[in-house]
């Protein structure tokens, strides 16, 4: 079950965490592909998964029940914790 | 809200409302009782959690109420005769359901959630809750208490105040702090909800002109806010004021002070490296908080020398920096301690710096003995150190005693005093056995600086 907490602060900013800096290089990285379920966005991001693991690098696809939606804070958390990095495809 | 008639509240796996159900039922065919509430359904559950039920069966009209089964009762507050015939004269009933551990919280929140205005921050499943909290740099490095809603309705129920209530406008960002916000950051820091009056009091006090927070926390210099607690409501919230008393272990002085930092870290936005510059810091900006010995002190409490009355329970802000003892275990005169105080007291921030820095001085009851005994109030002590650190400006100008620190020559032919008329405060506090005292030092006095805040604690 998801837990809700209520914000300490003076809220004056998002309550998401800041991103992380962009690596200088993918090398030894491992890439998240977010599929957001548009119609043909795995067909995008199937080429995407060939041609980064032809550069040798690690790929872990995920992704979102609905395009709708936000993703949920579960699977936000998964890829953070499994992934370097995170390409999320818009296709339409 | 009054209902007309009476109004009865009862759960199924009560045997005594079981008893009295035919007695309600007839009650209900006279027109008697017009609404019964059932606990054992949502509805049942939220009229009786609204009507603060604590016992079922209980029955209400306007604002009376009678509790349990009591054959006289019931049919003097009914106005029937001859009810329950062959039960028993009187059966005492059972806890409510909105009582029960566990479902309490979460009514609590179901009913009475929507009053929260705080943003709600979700936290995944396999998120680990403390990590998750520093995460978010919400916390001062140690853990804090995930400040659920139920937490903070809960914490909410230790003060009269509204949720909404402004409490203070807390620096450095100048955020309007609401009552329920000092609830969450309370919760993180461990306050039990009968706390949440002291810390309240104490953000409020850290946030006037006078005390000057502000600059308090951006300063390079070491010192944080210390908090001292007088009157019934240290003993009445279990105050440390004896053993250790400026030390760790007691759970009220740990989160007291610890909230404080939590609301000017989180709803002020204060952070170290950010607005607070202090070079070295010290231990107690994590939390310094410690309640006054007046049952056992030779004077009256700080408090009362502000101005409020003996009765008053209150808290006095601080500038200071950590402590730092003082040892005499030979002076049994009054005259000869003082000197040991003098002292000590002169190496406030640097011994050839006058005025410039206060101290709030904490004597240990062995050295307040001695004071008793001589017969010496906290006026005098204070006139008596006032003489002993009275120092020539010779002694004090920069390149005395080939040093380079000091008071600029122009102002050498002078003496100066050590401290300003009101720079020295005294607190009566500590363990029983002990010749010590300890001084903790202040930052920049005065209208330019920190001047130490007495406010009175309200519920």
């Amino acid at each position: 079950m998801t837990r809700v907490v209520l914000d300490p602060t003076g809220e004056r900013s998002p309550s998401s965490r800041q991103r992380v800096d962009r690596p200088a290089s993918l090398d030894g990285r491992t890439v998240a592909l977010l599929d957001i379920s548009k119609a043909r966005g795995d067909k995008f991001l199937d080429r995407l998964a060939q041609l980064l693991e032809e550069r040798g690098l690690r790929v872990a696809r995920f992704r979102k029940p609905t395009f709708a939606k936000v993703a949920p804070v579960d699977l936000k958390h998964e890829i953070s914790t499994k992934c370097d990095v995170v390409i999320e495809a818009l296709a339409d | 809200m009054t209902e007309p008639g009476v109004v009865a509240v009862v759960k199924r796996d009560c045997p005594t409302c079981a008893l009295i159900e035919p007695v309600l039922q007839d009650l209900v065919a006279r027109g008697v009782v017009s609404t019964v509430h059932r606990e054992d359904d949502d509805d049942g559950l939220e009229a009786s959690w609204h009507l603060g039920i604590e016992t079922v069966p209980t029955l209400i009209r306007g604002d009376e109420r009678i509790v349990g089964w009591s054959r006289s009762q019931w049919e003097e507050f009914t106005g029937v005769s001859g009810l329950g015939d062959g039960l028993p004269d009187y059966q005492p009933g059972c806890g409510s359901r909105t009582a029960e551990p566990g479902l309490a919280d979460e009514l609590a929140v179901r009913f009475n959630g929507s009053t929260l205005r705080s943003r709600r921050v979700e936290l995944a499943e396999l998120e680990d809750e403390a990590e998750a909290l520093f995460d978010r740099g919400w916390t001062d490095g140690l853990p804090v208490v995930a400040p659920t809603e139920a937490r903070v309705l809960r914490m909410l129920s230790g003060t009269s105040r509204a949720p909404d209530e402004i409490v203070a406008v807390v620096p450095p960002d100048l955020v309007e702090c609401t009552v329920e916000k000092v609830a969450v950051n309370a919760v993180m820091a461990g306050c039990r909800p009968e706390y949440l009056p002291v810390v309240l009091t104490a953000v409020e006090a850290a946030c006037t002109e006078t005390f000057n927070i502000h600059g308090l926390l951006a300063t390079t210099y070491f010192s944080g806010p210390v908090v001292v607690v007088n009157g019934p409501i240290a003993r009445a919230i279990g105050m440390n004021s004896g053993v250790n008393v400026l030390g760790q272990g007691n759970r009220a002085n740990a989160t007291i002070g610890r909230a404080l930092q939590l609301v000017i870290r989180n709803v002020g936005g204060g952070r170290p490296g950010g607005v607070d510059r202090a070079t070295l810091g010290n231990p107690g900006k994590y939390t310094f908080c410690y309640a006054e010995d007046e049952e056992g002190s030779p004077w009256e409490p700080l408090s009362v020398e502000r101005g409020l009355a003996a009765d008053a329970s209150a808290v006095t802000l601080f500038a200071g920096e950590g402590p730092r003892g003082i040892v005499d275990q030979a002076s049994r005169t009054p005259d000869s301690l003082a000197r040991s105080f003098a002292g000590a007291l002169r190496t406030v921030a640097h011994p050839k710096l006058p005025m410039a820095f206060d101290a709030l001085v904490v004597v240990a009851p062995e050295h307040a003995r001695v004071f008793r005994e001589g017969g010496w109030s906290k006026s005098r002590l204070r006139e008596e150190l006032t003489a002993l650190l009275t120092i020539d400006g010779g002694e004090l100008v920069r390149g005395a005693g080939g040093c380079d620190e000091g008071i600029p020559e122009a102002l050498g032919s002078a003496s100066w005093p050590k401290f300003r008329p009101d720079g020295l405060l005294f607190v009566h506090a500590g363990g029983t056995a002990g010749m010590f005292s300890a001084i903790i030092g202040g930052w920049i006095n005065g209208e330019t600086g920190s001047q130490p805040v007495t406010q009175e604690v309200k519920g």
